[in-house]
């Protein structure tokens, strides 16, 4: 009993230390600093001290049934914790490493504007952090998972008022969505494999595991694979490598913190957190060591060739997440602990004193410059070694490559539905979802085969609509409309699939309706305000002059997009668990539109509300710093 | 292999480099007017075509005036009397209205970047994001310093063909299309050509190529710099803006091609008729004329209780009695507080400032060193160096720098044994702050066991084609042009002090901004230690005594160096001091201690981890402790607060408490009657000043465009530059961190000495008179005679008589010091 307390308080310390933040006033630096290094700290001393009482004890594994969200009876949704050495270890570096951030950044940000901003979003991080390192089923750690993107997003964003902070935090927070469908499927799969919602000590098990597998070897194949892409977009492994010296733009000390040390390690935690699960399977392993294997060689060439002291610091960091991604293949996990605390320190202070390499350097170089040293390379042949040279110059192409593979095919999709706007939407809406809904209360007219399609003709319709809002350039309450519509879609979808209680589908939904019809109001407002600078071609920056619209749509969009303040939160989930194990499409669709869905709303977000301020008389930075 | 360009190109080429920010890299930081291509224009007309050629921000915010307005910190009376000055008494009503009330309003819209708009309107094609990326990672590349561990591999022999050996060799290139292919391997490829292939109509190729550079400022005003001065960079590269341009221009082409294939053509077909061009004339819009009477206001608010105060001195007639010792400081206002201090702790000695080089140009060699660094204003070209022998290696590495860390093994091995060590190290620096090797301290510049050679022994043993060493006739000119421009030509005390002044800082990429500028960016040891050798030097004061200047021989020089961040001293050479001297210096010495505590007692008033109440000696640790925070982006303010410089005897305004905010350079008219050292002076202060206090100004007024933005997300970018995050491009000017404190003002020089002596001295130099005229630096002759004051203006001076009735005369200026963080006005010092 004592441990469930113990191990619920390290969600709930950070928990009230955010909300805390929240409410304090933005006038005032020092209690802000004050309630988070306190927050800090206390976590700090519980969790060294609850260690060093839980190696006593024996070091057994722990698992905590905290609390029943929604149970049905056949659906569970359970917070649940978990503490074993990988946790203690994580949770450890964690509260050590933010400590020091914290105490670090109350001196280093003292008059920026924002300060308030930096130690909410650092908090609520710290939050996040937590909840998913101590989670102890698939559903908590996506709860945290979750609010990891969004604390991403908002500290890359920091400098909100210039065009690169914000085009960035986009993008990272795209390619970090991206790969939450990784994490979906795996759910998915996982519901099916193990017909439960599936906590992480029965991995434990191995008779349980083998015996499982032995049934479904090939969903057990696509869970490890799930996994891998939702560990390789969050750790920046091949093919995402690209997105994490990009996402150096916020404050030095956040840099060091989330991309240096600890967010970026949370694919080795995923990996080690699941590795029972997929220990057996031979072909797995292979896989997650190869994709380590070779993410090390190519961030390691373009590591070498940086001439800037962070995205330098960024590659070598990747190139040793590598490694470990090849340790936990092979089974070696206490090294892979040792080595990604070793990491996580080690790039925090490089970061930390990235700004002084100038005078160190110089002083260097005045002292034992040598005007050319040969390299390894320069022994290459020379054509090997110029094409070398300039592709990891090049980062191997690996921005472009999401780019070109993954978000150019959706907006070409999207504008082929350029004829949509605002005034017709409705028109093509409502005839075709009352035809739905028609022939969802009358399904007898349904030629049987064809009933078979429809849940997956009515997702593909869903999330055409989102492809769509994507890539809409003018009318912001469009994108906005098409997002709300696709849910109702999906919602219409997984009810022919399967009959449940309409109940699910409203847990589901009103979020989507409550939220939705917030964000539209706030959106009509901004409208009525600023009718010249409302599209979404251009970013606008109006947080300067309507900072209070920016944070309810901001929260409107959370909502929609199914963020943890929503029902719709465990609507997701509870509706895939009425997708079928051979409906791979329709839950394809559906984790597309999802997934595309959460970046469209962010998109639509930044473009109004953030970037360099159109209006000229506010400061306004260059668009190329 | 580049081949030439016509005439009316180069004239852009040149045209561009004029007008692009002239910063040198990091490690030569030295301040400059930032808008210096628009010198040759009076200050508000020039800044106001800046604004509406380039989009910058040239004055405060409205808001800001009018809150200052509100506060009584601009006054009413002046208010009316520069806004009848300008707009004539029957518009005085109308205006002031428009001042205090008007709604803040857009900005014209600046005429960069409209051609370069046409490309995204007719071809829906974001040139610059296509284009940016690959631009500045090939440039920043090229001209890395050594953060790379892989250099560009191709030699230089200047960029394009750097580019050109890299494109031909390899497998995997940056131009893709063909015909840019071709462009870049044909060697009779002209820039012209690729212009007209993108513009197409030669008149607006100057226009075209503005809007092209002035989208990343930093990178092209490095490049052109670099063109011109190579000698910035320690590992050489040869660099040309044309070169640049060129490179830009086929990446533009290539992406047009990629994106376009052959649906583009040259932008001439597309460009309005009646779009400007970027230097056409156009009326000064009203709300920029509202903020340049606001900001006129402003400054002569505060200029009016500096005139009062000055006239307000009570020099005393007869030559005192022998001072206890005399010290000579830097001009800089950061020793403005520790000289006030001194004399308020050891009365009757007496201070001096002047330019902190002490009148002697050379390059340092320091022991060890490969490379030879400039220890004079920027600007003079020395003839001579000084070497350092004997010294100790004073240089310590740190693991965490080294490039096994972010290889594969090495990595692996470092960070799974060091890794845990750099945990220490953070926890160590954050609760206990000391020196680590990568801190800069001003005391590490020289090593004061070492040995000079300030002496020139043989003539012609050149160092790179300089004299090594002084001879005695050039000895005794400096020495001799030191004293007399700052009037110590008598009295002589026992010791004489010359004190350098140098900066501390930790994870600081400006920290050449913070040292001596007078030496381009160093410390000023070596200065102070070899004038102090020169002064004590016999044969040198056997001919100064030919010269009119007798110094006793019990006078002894003695050389030192003040930190500015930990205010800390060391002196040099004590060896070399008479029995009583010794002890006499010991005496000092303790005074110094005492002053250096309060000195930072009353820097601590702006440091908000410092409780400014606690005993000096505390406060004193705490700020030694700063400067090695690696936490603390403001290890000291710098110039924050300058606005102001006073070029006239210390006694006519040692009474006066100008709060840090005054540069001072000692001068006596009367040994000079006809200004040649006057002139000296001014031909210094001017653009030195000047140039600090107008590059303050800019970067507070547009942070975001003519500063460096906030700080702390930069990312050093080939050790010569800061830019935001991974992809930006180089950040120029100050950062938020070093002027948030600061009120844009521009510097007030007042000069003790008749009018017409200082227009002869301001008119003799065409380069410093464009300061004055202009009124890029504002100046206030203070009659020596009557006290009366004169403002010069469109050549002429002209009575002025201030507002301020009286200056508020202070007791209790440590409680004030104490209790208060913002810039005080003008006081008396009881």
């Amino acid at each position: 009993m004592e441990n469930q307390y113990i191990i619920s308080a390290f969600v709930l310390i950070p928990l009230i230390g955010f909300l805390i933040s929240l409410l304090l006033s933005g006038n005032n630096e020092r209690p802000l600093s004050r309630v988070a290094l306190f927050t800090v700290s206390l976590q700090l001393i519980g969790v060294s001290g609850y260690i060093v009482y839980w190696i006593i004890q024996g070091m057994h594994p722990i698992n905590i049934r905290e609390l029943d969200i929604y149970n049905n009876g056949e659906y569970q949704f359970l917070l649940d914790f978990y503490f074993d050495s990988i946790t203690a270890v994580y949770l450890f570096v964690g509260a050590f490493v933010t400590f020091l951030i914290t105490r670090y950044s109350r001196f280093y940000l003292h008059l920026e504007e924002g300060y308030k901003r930096f130690f909410n979003t650092m908090l609520f991080f710290f939050l996040a952090y937590n909840l998913t390192v101590l989670s102890g089923n698939f559903e908590t750690l996506f709860l945290g998972w979750e609010m990891l993107g969004i604390s991403s997003f908002l500290l890359i964003a920091f400098y909100r008022n210039r065009y690169i902070p914000v085009r960035n935090a986009v993008k990272v927070f795209s390619i970090y969505r991206i790969g939450d469908i990784g994490i979906i499927l795996a759910m998915w799969a996982s519901h099916h494999f193990w017909h439960e919602n599936i906590a992480f000590i029965k991995f434990n098990n191995s008779e349980l595991v083998s015996a499982q597998m032995a049934q479904h070897g090939g969903v057990g194949l696509m869970i490890a694979i799930g996994l891998l892409i939702a560990a390789a977009a969050k750790s920046a492994q091949l093919p995402f490598s690209s997105w994490l010296p990009r996402a150096m733009e916020g404050p030095t000390p956040s840099s060091a913190i989330f991309y240096g040390s600890l967010s970026v390690h949370f694919g080795v935690f995923l990996l080690l957190r699941t590795f029972p699960f997929w220990e057996h399977q031979l072909s797995a392993r292979i896989l997650i060591g190869t994709v380590g294997l070779l993410t090390t060689l190519v961030s390691y060439s373009i590591a070498r060739v940086q001439s800037t002291i962070k995205t330098q610091i960024a590659y070598a960091s990747i190139a040793q997440i590598g490694l470990m991604f090849v340790e936990v293949a092979l089974g070696w996990e206490t090294l892979a602990l040792v080595h990604f605390a070793g990491n996580a320190f080690l790039r925090t202070y490089q970061l930390l004193v990235s700004p002084s390499v100038v005078a160190y350097m110089i002083r260097d170089q005045f002292y034992h410059f040598k005007p050319k040293e040969i390299s390894l390379e320069d022994t290459f042949p020379k054509r090997l070694e110029f094409s070398l040279y300039v592709l990891s110059l090049k980062e191997w192409n690996l921005d472009n490559f999401i780019n070109h593979w993954v978000f150019s095919p959706i907006k070409k999709i999207g504008r082929k539905l350029d004829f949509l706007t605002p005034r017709n939407l409705l028109l093509y809406f409502f005839p075709i979802y009352a035809l739905g809904l028609f022939l969802y209360f009358n399904q007898e007219y349904i030629y049987p085969p064809i009933r078979d399609f429809l849940p997956g003709f009515f997702a593909f319709l869903g999330m055409m609509l989102v492809f769509k809002a994507f890539s809409e350039r003018i009318y912001p309450r469009l994108a906005w409309m098409l997002i709300i519509a696709n849910h109702f879609w999906i919602a219409l979808a997984v009810s022919f699939n399967e009959t449940f209680d309409i109940h699910q589908t409203w847990i589901y939904l009103s979020g989507v309706i409550v939220f939705g019809i917030i964000g539209y109001l706030a959106l009509e407002n901004l409208f009525k305000k600023e009718k010249q600078y409302f599209d979404l071609n251009q970013y606008y920056g109006h947080v300067y002059e309507h900072p209070k619209l920016s944070l309810i749509f901001l929260i409107a969009a959370l909502g929609l997009m199914g963020f943890p303040i929503s029902p719709t939160f465990i609507g997701v989930d509870l509706i895939f668990s009425h997708i079928h194990e051979d409906q791979f499409l329709l839950a394809f669709f559906d984790s597309v539109s999802f997934i595309i869905g959460g970046i469209a709303l962010i998109r639509i977000y930044a473009r109004l509300f953030l970037g360099p301020h159109v209006k000229n008389f506010h400061e306004k930075a260059l668009k190329s710093s | 292999m580049t081949q030439p360009v016509s005439s009316s190109l180069t004239h852009v080429l040149h045209e561009l480099g004029h007008y692009l920010p002239a910063q040198s890299p990091l490690k030569d930081f030295v301040h400059h007017n930032t808008l210096h291509a628009y010198q040759h224009l009076p200050f508000h007309e020039g800044i106001q075509i800046a604004s509406e050629n380039f989009g910058y921000k040239v004055y405060w915010r409205l808001e800001k005036y009018r809150e200052l307005y509100h506060a009584g910190k601009i006054n009413d009376e002046i208010l009316d009397r520069i806004i009848t000055e300008h707009k004539g008494a029957e518009k005085l009503k109308h205006w002031k209205q428009l001042l205090i009330h008007q709604a803040p309003q857009e900005f014209p819209e600046p005429k960069v970047g409209k051609l370069r708009k046409l490309w995204r309107e007719n071809y829906n094609l974001n040139l610059d994001k296509e284009v940016h990326n690959t631009l500045f990672r090939i440039v920043s590349s090229y001209l890395d310093q050594g953060i790379a561990i892989w250099k560009f591999p191709s030699e230089s022999k200047g960029l394009l063909s750097a580019v050109r050996i890299l494109e031909k060799n390899s497998f995997s290139t940056f131009i893709k299309s063909d015909r840019s292919r071709e462009l870049l391997f044909s060697t009779k490829t002209r820039l012209e050509d690729l212009l007209f292939l993108l513009v197409g109509n030669e008149e607006r190729y100057s226009q075209y190529l503005f809007d092209q550079q002035f989208a990343h400022p930093g990178w092209s005003g490095m490049v052109a710099g670099l063109e011109n001065h190579p000698e910035r960079l320690l590992d050489k590269k040869k660099v040309s803006l044309h070169d640049l341009i060129f490179l830009e221009c086929l990446l533009e082409i290539d992406a047009l091609d990629r994106r376009r294939g052959t649906k583009w053509t040259a932008l001439a077909k597309h460009i309005p008729s009646e779009m400007p061009g970027i230097f056409e004339a156009s009326q000064p819009s009203e709300i920029l004329q509202i903020h340049s009477l606001w900001q006129e206001a402003f400054e002569w608010t505060y200029y009016d209780q500096v005139i009062k105060g000055l006239q307000l001195s009570h020099a005393k007639k007869a030559e005192k009695d022998r001072p206890s010792f005399q010290a000579m400081f830097c001009i800089d206002d950061r020793c403005c507080s520790i000289r006030r201090y001194i004399e308020r702790f050891s009365p009757d000695c007496q201070t001096y400032g002047t330019a902190g080089f002490f009148n002697i140009p050379f390059y340092f060699q320091p022991e060890h060193g490969k490379f030879m660094t400039k220890v004079c204003p920027a600007p003079v070209d020395p003839i001579h160096v000084i070497k350092e022998s004997g010294a100790k290696i004073r240089h310590e590495k740190d693991a965490h720098f080294s490039k096994h860390s972010k290889g594969v093994f090495g990595a692996w091995f470092i960070s799974q044994t060091m890794g845990f060590w750099s945990a220490i190290k953070i926890a160590k620096n954050i609760f206990r702050p000391g020196p680590t090797p990568a801190m800069v301290s001003s005391f590490n510049h020289m090593d004061p066991k070492g040995k000079l050679s300030i002496e020139c022994i043989h003539p012609d043993q050149r160092h790179h084609g300089l004299q090594v060493g002084f001879t005695v006739e050039e000895m005794a000119n400096s020495l001799e042009g030191l004293l007399k421009s700052i009037g110590l030509v008598n009295n002589f005390a026992p010791l004489v002090y010359v004190m350098g002044h140098g900066a501390s800082s930790v994870n600081n990429t400006h920290y050449a901004g913070y040292d001596c500028g007078a030496c381009s960016g160093r410390a000023g040891s070596v200065n102070a230690r070899a004038i102090a050798h020169i002064g004590n030097h016999k044969a040198v004061r056997t001919i100064l005594k030919t010269r009119g200047i007798e110094i006793p021989d019990e006078t002894q020089f003695i050389g030192g160096l003040h930190d500015t961040t930990r205010d800390e001293m060391e002196f040099y050479d004590l060896d070399i001091l008479v029995k009583k001297n010794r002890l006499l210096h010991a005496n000092n010495v303790q005074t110094f201690e005492i002053a250096l505590d309060f000195n930072a007692k009353e820097r601590s008033r702006r440091f908000n981890t410092i409780n400014s109440k606690d005993d000096a000696k505390k406060i004193h640790d705490k700020v030694k402790l700063r400067a090695m925070s690696l936490f603390e982006p403001r290890p000291e303010w710098n110039h924050a607060t300058n606005a102001l410089c006073v070029v006239g005897k210390r006694e006519n305004n040692r009474h006066l408490f100008l709060d840090k905010r005054a540069f001072l350079n000692s001068y006596d008219h009367r040994i000079d009657p006809e200004g040649k050292y006057l002139f000296n002076i001014l031909k210094a202060v001017a653009p030195v000043c000047g140039g600090i206090n107008l590059e303050y100004y800019f970067s507070k007024v547009d942070n975001q465009q003519l500063g460096a933005g906030s700080k702390l997300p930069h990312n050093v970018m080939g050790l010569i530059g800061v830019a935001n995050g991974m992809d930006g491009d180089l950040r120029t000017g100050l950062p938020l961190q070093m002027v948030n404190i600061h009120d844009p003002l521009r510097i007030l020089i007042t000069v003790e000495h008749y009018p017409e002596v200082i227009l002869n001295a301001i008119q003799s130099h065409a380069a410093t008179y464009e300061w004055f005229i202009n009124e890029w630096v504002r100046m206030v002759c203070i009659h020596p005679d009557s006290k009366n004051a004169f403002y010069f203006k469109g050549g002429q001076f002209f009575l002025y008589q201030p507002v301020t009735k009286q200056i508020e005369k202070v007791t209790n200026l440590d409680v004030i010091l104490e209790t208060t963080s913002e810039n005080l006005p003008v006081y008396l010092l009881a």
